[in-house]
């Protein structure tokens, strides 16, 4: 964290003059001098620099250049459209991804899954924006049916303003996440697929069988169960993932959230909002590891009783 | 009337190119009450009769022909009836009770799925079931331990568990697939008498598939021997042991290390290389031999090692000591044997003495140099190449990606930069003759040999630096019985011929007590006691090592 927030503290200080962005033209050298002063410039590097993590820490990295904005008010005006956006096709990765997974992993022969793994292929090799582009085309100007850009109507809830709740918010949903969580899905059906297939070889797999445990049962309990460790870990850098290549994604449908607001501030040079955005990214980073390295204790009992040794 | 009928049983493999017979046309009779043991080399299609019973083959292998009669059933009538006759009325045991219990799911769990799988029980009552039968495979503390995943019990608490879910419905057959060679001896006769007592008391007619003709000898009715896919002979235990029919039989039972005496070689019927003898002498011009003087050539003076999970604090609390002040010598032209199960830290000190672990302390004297000291490494060089190993797995142990003339290269090169191209090749070529290779094998990758030519391999890459010290640790223990008793022929050969020091390592003591003079025993880090080979067989003084030699399995027990 602290490496991400020393990065990002470079951009704003050595990225250009921070004063002449902010400052017109015909500003005089004393005024720039005493602003300087009171936005603390002229400090050493690492009170500066201890500052700014403290600043971060509060929340606040600034005002934007181009808005004229606190950088914070922003966040969290912009917040609720990228974390719908991602939960939504984090869910649709994971859901079907592990369906089509599973299914592949056991019929391994089937015309369904023949096909499935080629779609999948289609889905790891062409770019976001490709099939952005071509949904775009396909549904919207074509059939006409869903939305081609924005969030629809949104519903204010004080904190959080959600497009759930409308109509045209869950249209508008449909096809950013969608995009959004093709690459990720084909991942996971792939990794799945391996998991399963690998763990129906497995001696304890052939041990229930011989005890006559239902094949339902071996696929559904015994076998998915234990394929779904490696999926965890995998799902959790990729919801990470999901919200850095959110950025493409919601440029080419227009999604009002971060990664559209990033854009824009890359290019207006708007430096305060990009350094908020890195640490950002870089604090859901270590949740998610935080959060899926408390997941393995629930799910992996191996992990659970670490120091409790065999005994008996 | 048998309980069990298997009539001209096979199985096929087909492959692109040809069809595989991993059996063809077996027929075996098992009674109630008794234990058929099926023996043969790896394979010999003994484990895929075992499967083929509950008709679990893997792809592409399939049941071709024949069928099998469970008293008036036949099971196999269609690939779908076999389903539900498993677990409920055959019960099967494998290999490996570190993998074969599933990971995330406690033993009670499993246990319960199993019997509501078969019976119609409720839960609370299959809990009660389930916890007597863990207490009769003799588990302690059964109440609480059924709430335990797999990976809380130890090896041998494991197998039992494993016992216990093949148990569980009252199968009247039980199919045993090698279950006590992940084993220690000790863990392995409480699980053979286990499995006897059930047989007794449960009435079960019992196959047991296992290499190991002294467990065969101590708990098979009857054997029936198998090579490649073919049923070579079938009767009762103490016949086919002592008086065996058939030829192949007859090398099998030579090859087994006899645990009652110390034979010269091991004799093997199938085919002797008398015409190699000479050869050894090629690489014996090279040899500078060194000649024997009667003094030690390793001293180990109280060693320690201890392992830590800590990484910054040795010696912290949680460190565990795998070597335990252990001292001994080993004298220039002797094989001395370390002995042990596992976990007791033999190979612990195998490693320090060829210097790939640093013992936390102690010393190591090679050829009176303390070698724990040496800084320089030119002079760690030279002691090196004085001493040299040969690993458990053949497998794992050759570089798969180098050819195998690569391989003996590399170790000759290292320690002499100068050697010319075609001496080189000459070299690798004696080499390769002195260990029974033929010179074409040079230019072959290690995955072209079996487990016993890839052994050889590992032999001649440890000769070519020419030690003085040769540290086998388990060399022989991934092989099959015949394979064996050609790489110890070998080994003695070699032994002989070359003047090699021998530190042999193994847990299986009718092995050690034909390779070696003098042996050690350990036990947890400590070395409980250290004599002659002889002595320490006939009037052991500690009792562990007579515990040891009550429990290993011997195959001479047919004749009491």
């Amino acid at each position: 964290m602290l490496v991400v927030a020393f990065v990002s503290f470079s951009l704003f200080n050595f990225v250009g003059d921070p004063i002449n962005n902010m400052v017109g033209e015909e500003t005089s050298d004393e005024e720039r001098a005493e602003l300087r002063e009171t936005l603390g410039l002229m400090d050493p590097i690492h009170v500066q620099f201890s500052r700014f993590v403290i600043n971060a820490s509060k929340g606040e990295f600034g005002i934007s250049y181009q808005l004229r904005r606190p950088v914070s008010e922003l966040i969290v005006e912009r917040l609720p459209a990228t974390i719908e956006l991602v939960v939504i096709s984090a869910l649709i990765a994971l859901v079907t991804g592990t369906l089509l997974g599973v299914y592949t992993g056991i019929n391994r022969k089937g015309f369904l899954s023949d096909f499935v793994l080629a779609v999948s292929l289609l889905g790891v090799s062409l770019p976001t924006f490709v099939i952005g582009i071509l949904f775009i085309y396909l549904f919207a100007v074509i059939l006409g049916v869903l939305p081609s850009f924005g969030r629809g109507e949104v519903v204010d809830l004080g904190f959080w303003t959600t497009g759930f709740l409308t109509v045209s918010g869950l249209k508008a949903i449909i096809l950013p996440s969608v995009t959004l969580s093709l690459f990720q899905m084909t991942y996971i059906i792939r990794l799945v697929r391996a998991e399963m297939m690998e763990i129906l070889q497995t001696d304890y797999i052939k041990f229930a069988r011989a005890r006559g445990i239902s094949e339902d049962s071996i696929k559904y309990k015994h076998a998915l169960k234990n394929g779904l460790i490696p999926v965890i870990t995998i799902a959790g850098i990729n919801i990470g993932t999901l919200i850095a290549f959110s950025i493409i994604t919601e440029t080419v449908f227009q999604w009002p959230g971060m990664g559209f607001l990033f854009i824009q501030a890359v290019q207006f040079v708007d430096i305060p909002i990009m350094s908020a955005y890195l640490v950002f990214i870089a604090f859901v980073f270590v949740m998610i590891n935080f959060i899926v390295d408390i997941l393995y204790y629930f799910i992996d009992p191996r992990i659970r009783v670490k120091g409790d040794t065999a005994s008996g | 009337m048998s309980f069990l009928k298997i009539n001209n049983l096979s199985v096929d493999y087909k492959m692109r190119k040809e069809t595989v017979y991993a059996a063809k046309n077996v027929n075996i009779e098992v009674n109630k009450g008794e234990i058929l043991g099926l023996v043969g080399e790896s394979g010999s299609g003994k484990s895929t009769v075992g499967n083929a019973i509950i008709n679990l083959i893997d792809e592409p292998g399939k049941v071709s022909s024949g069928s099998v009669v469970l008293g008036d059933l036949n099971i196999h009538e269609n690939s779908e009836s076999i389903v539900k006759y498993r677990g409920n009325k055959i019960g099967l045991i494998f290999q490996d009770p570190q993998t074969s219990l599933n990971p995330i799911l406690t033993v009670g769990e499993q246990l319960i799925e199993t019997i509501q799988t078969h019976l119609k029980l409720s839960k609370e009552d299959a809990k009660n079931k389930s916890i007597n039968l863990l207490k009769e495979v003799g588990i302690k503390d059964a109440e609480k331990r059924f709430d335990d995943y797999p990976h809380q019990f130890s090896g041998g608490m494991r197998q039992r568990v494993v016992i216990s879910l093949a148990l569980c419905c009252e199968p009247e057959l039980l199919i045993a697939d090698e279950p006590t060679t992940a084993l220690d001896v000790s863990i392995q006769s409480q699980i053979l008498d286990l499995i006897k007592k059930l047989t007794q008391e449960r009435n079960l007619a019992v196959i047991l598939i296992t290499h190991d003709m002294g467990v065969i000898a101590e708990t098979a009715n009857r054997v029936a021997v198998m090579k490649s896919g073919n049923l070579v002979e079938i009767g009762e235990t103490k016949n086919i042991l002592t008086s065996p029919q058939q030829s192949y039989t007859k090398s099998l039972v030579s090859s087994v290390p006899p645990t009652n005496k110390k034979i010269s070689r091991f004799v093997i019927v199938e085919k002797e290389n008398k015409k190699n003898k000479e050869n050894n002498i090629k690489i014996l011009n090279r040899w500078t031999k060194k000649e024997i003087i009667n003094q030690d050539l390793v001293q180990v003076k109280n060693l320690n090692k201890s392992f830590d999970d800590n990484f910054f604090a040795e010696n912290s609390k949680n460190s565990i000591l795998a070597v335990n002040n252990v001292s001994f010598e080993i004298k220039e032209g002797e094989s001395f044997g370390l002995v042990g199960e596992s976990g007791s830290g033999k190979s612990t000190i195998a490693k320090m003495i060829v210097n790939l672990f640093k013992p936390s302390s102690g010393d190591i004297f090679f050829d009176n140099t303390c070698i724990t000291k040496i800084k320089n490494r030119s002079e760690l060089m030279t002691f090196r190449k004085q001493i040299q190993m040969i690993f458990q797995d053949p497998y794992s142990s050759l570089n798969g990606r180098m050819k195998v003339k690569d391989i003996i290269a590399e170790p000759i090169v290292l320690h002499n930069h100068s050697i010319s191209n075609s001496d080189l090749n000459n070299y690798i070529y004696d080499l390769l003759d002195s260990v029974e290779m033929t010179q074409k094998s040079a230019d072959r990758y290690p995955h072209e040999f079996s487990g016993g030519q890839r052994q050889r391999i590992s032999i001649a890459r440890a000769l070519a630096t020419q030690p003085r010290l040769l540290v086998c640790d388990e060399p022989t223990s991934a092989l099959d019985v015949s394979i064996q008793a050609q790489i110890l022929n070998l080994l003695k050969d070699l032994q002989e011929q070359l003047n090699l020091t021998i530190l042999f390592i193994s847990h299986d003591l009718p092995v050690v007590r034909q390779m070696c003079d003098r042996i050690g025993v350990l036990k947890d880090g400590k070395l409980c006691e250290v004599s002659n080979t002889e002595d320490l067989f006939l009037s052991p003084s500690h009792e562990y090592t007579k515990e040891l030699l009550h429990l290993m399995p011997k195959i001479e027990s047919i004749y009491n």
